[in-house]
């Protein structure tokens, strides 16, 4: 099936417009990331496999492109492709637990 | 403004919610059938849910001027549980003459087991039977990829299903495209953390379909947003999208899906 998007209104949009309505966003965002790595790095015990896996997808953020969300979720999804036997919880913690 | 919520767990909500939904323009709610936040003892509980679902909810949406309808299951988080489900199943059938009663939903899998699918399966099974619309969870977080192919090749190996009659919801950027491309509909949910944001709901739709596609907020009894749809509304707005192109992607697109039931009315709002 041929998909539709919404429109050509992003090859209008200049970079200083977007800039211009998302930027203080991203900027409170980034800081409260790097508040968050700091926040664990004082705290005590093991590493964390979440923590690991949300670092490991930082130098994602870095490559050029138009896709670096479903990249990122791409690299945080459980690669395995059969059912499991039985869910061992109910929940999902974000991001898969193999990540190396 | 005008929109339609399709995805609201509204027994979680309070009047509070109602109130603010019918004053940002919400012309109508869909509540699909859900995990309570506990698992349920016994068959009976499913009873009563869906009594709630199908006759007192529908009740307190009216005080607000609001149609509520509502889809029938057991949910893949109590599906493991395989005896307990049937049963529950077994309940449904009485339940799809209610006037409010869209369909089978949300249906799908959460932790992508083999019970969960066996579930899912006899659920796609009860829908065709009862040539009743789908509406299908998507897991959450590192389970949803999986979770989408599997439920995406379970429903393509049946053989009678109609994509077009299926919505695949709480898609994202890495499943989107797979599941529009095969010719189901997406829905997109906007959760303040563990789902999409307006802003990349809107990125979504500008790169990837606003067609066979619609929004909601989900809103339950977690961390949620029953205004998520207006603000996301807000975003295209801000973003310069006409407020033809909003009434579009809040309005006539879920109209469109859930029209396929004649049950759903066309809630006559003008825009
Ligand atoms: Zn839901």
């Amino acid at each position: 099936m041929a998909l539709h998007a919404l429109s050509t209104i992003d090859s209008v949009r200049t970079k200083e417009q977007v800039a211009d309505m998302h930027f203080m966003e991203a900027r409170s965002k980034l800081l409260e990331l790097a508040a968050f790595l700091d926040r664990v790095e004082r705290a005590t015990g093991a590493p964390d496999y979440r923590i690991k896996g949300l670092q490991s997808a930082l130098p994602l953020l870095l490559k050029g492109g138009t896709e670096r969300v479903a990249t990122i979720l791409h690299h945080w999804s459980d690669p395995t492709i059969n059912p499991a036997d039985k869910a061992e919880t109910k929940v999902a913690s974000g991001v898969w637990s193999g990540i190396k | 403004m005008r929109y339609i919520e399709p995805h609201g767990h509204m027994v979680s909500r309070t009047t509070d919610d109602y109130e603010s939904m019918a004053l940002a323009g919400c012309a109508a709610i869909c509540e699909p059938a859900f995990w309570a936040g506990f698992d349920r003892k016994s068959a009976d509980g499913f009873y009563d849910y869906f009594c709630q679902l199908t006759r007192h909810e529908p009740k307190r949406a009216a005080k607000y001027g609001i149609p509520h309808y509502s889809w029938l299951c057991i949910n893949p988080k109590e599906a493991e549980d395989l005896g307990l489900a049937r049963e529950v199943m077994a309940l449904i059938p009485q339940f799809l003459q209610a006037p409010n009663v869209l369909g089978i939903g949300e249906i799908g899998l959460n932790k992508n087991t083999r019970n969960e699918l066996k579930i899912l399966e006899a659920h796609i099974d009860l829908a065709v039977q009862h040539h009743q619309l789908i509406l299908v969870h998507t897991p959450h977080l590192e389970d949803k990829r999986k979770g989408t192919r599997l439920i995406v090749d379970a429903l393509k190996s049946h053989g009678k299903v109609k994509p077009e009659r299926v919505i695949i919801d709480h898609v994202e950027e890495h499943t989107f495209r797979e599941v529009v491309e095969q010719g189901f509909w997406a829905g997109i949910t906007l959760y303040p953390e563990s789902k999409a944001s307006p802003q990349r709901a809107v990125d979504m739709l500008e790169t990837i379909s606003s067609q066979n596609v619609w929004l909601n907020s989900a809103c339950d009894w977690g961390h949620s947003d029953p205004l998520a749809v207006p603000k996301a509304a807000l975003e295209m707005r801000r973003r310069g999208h006409s407020v033809e192109v909003v009434d579009r992607l809040i309005y006539q697109n879920p109209l469109q899906f859930l029209s396929q039931c004649a049950k759903f009315k066309d809630p006559g709002v003008i825009a």
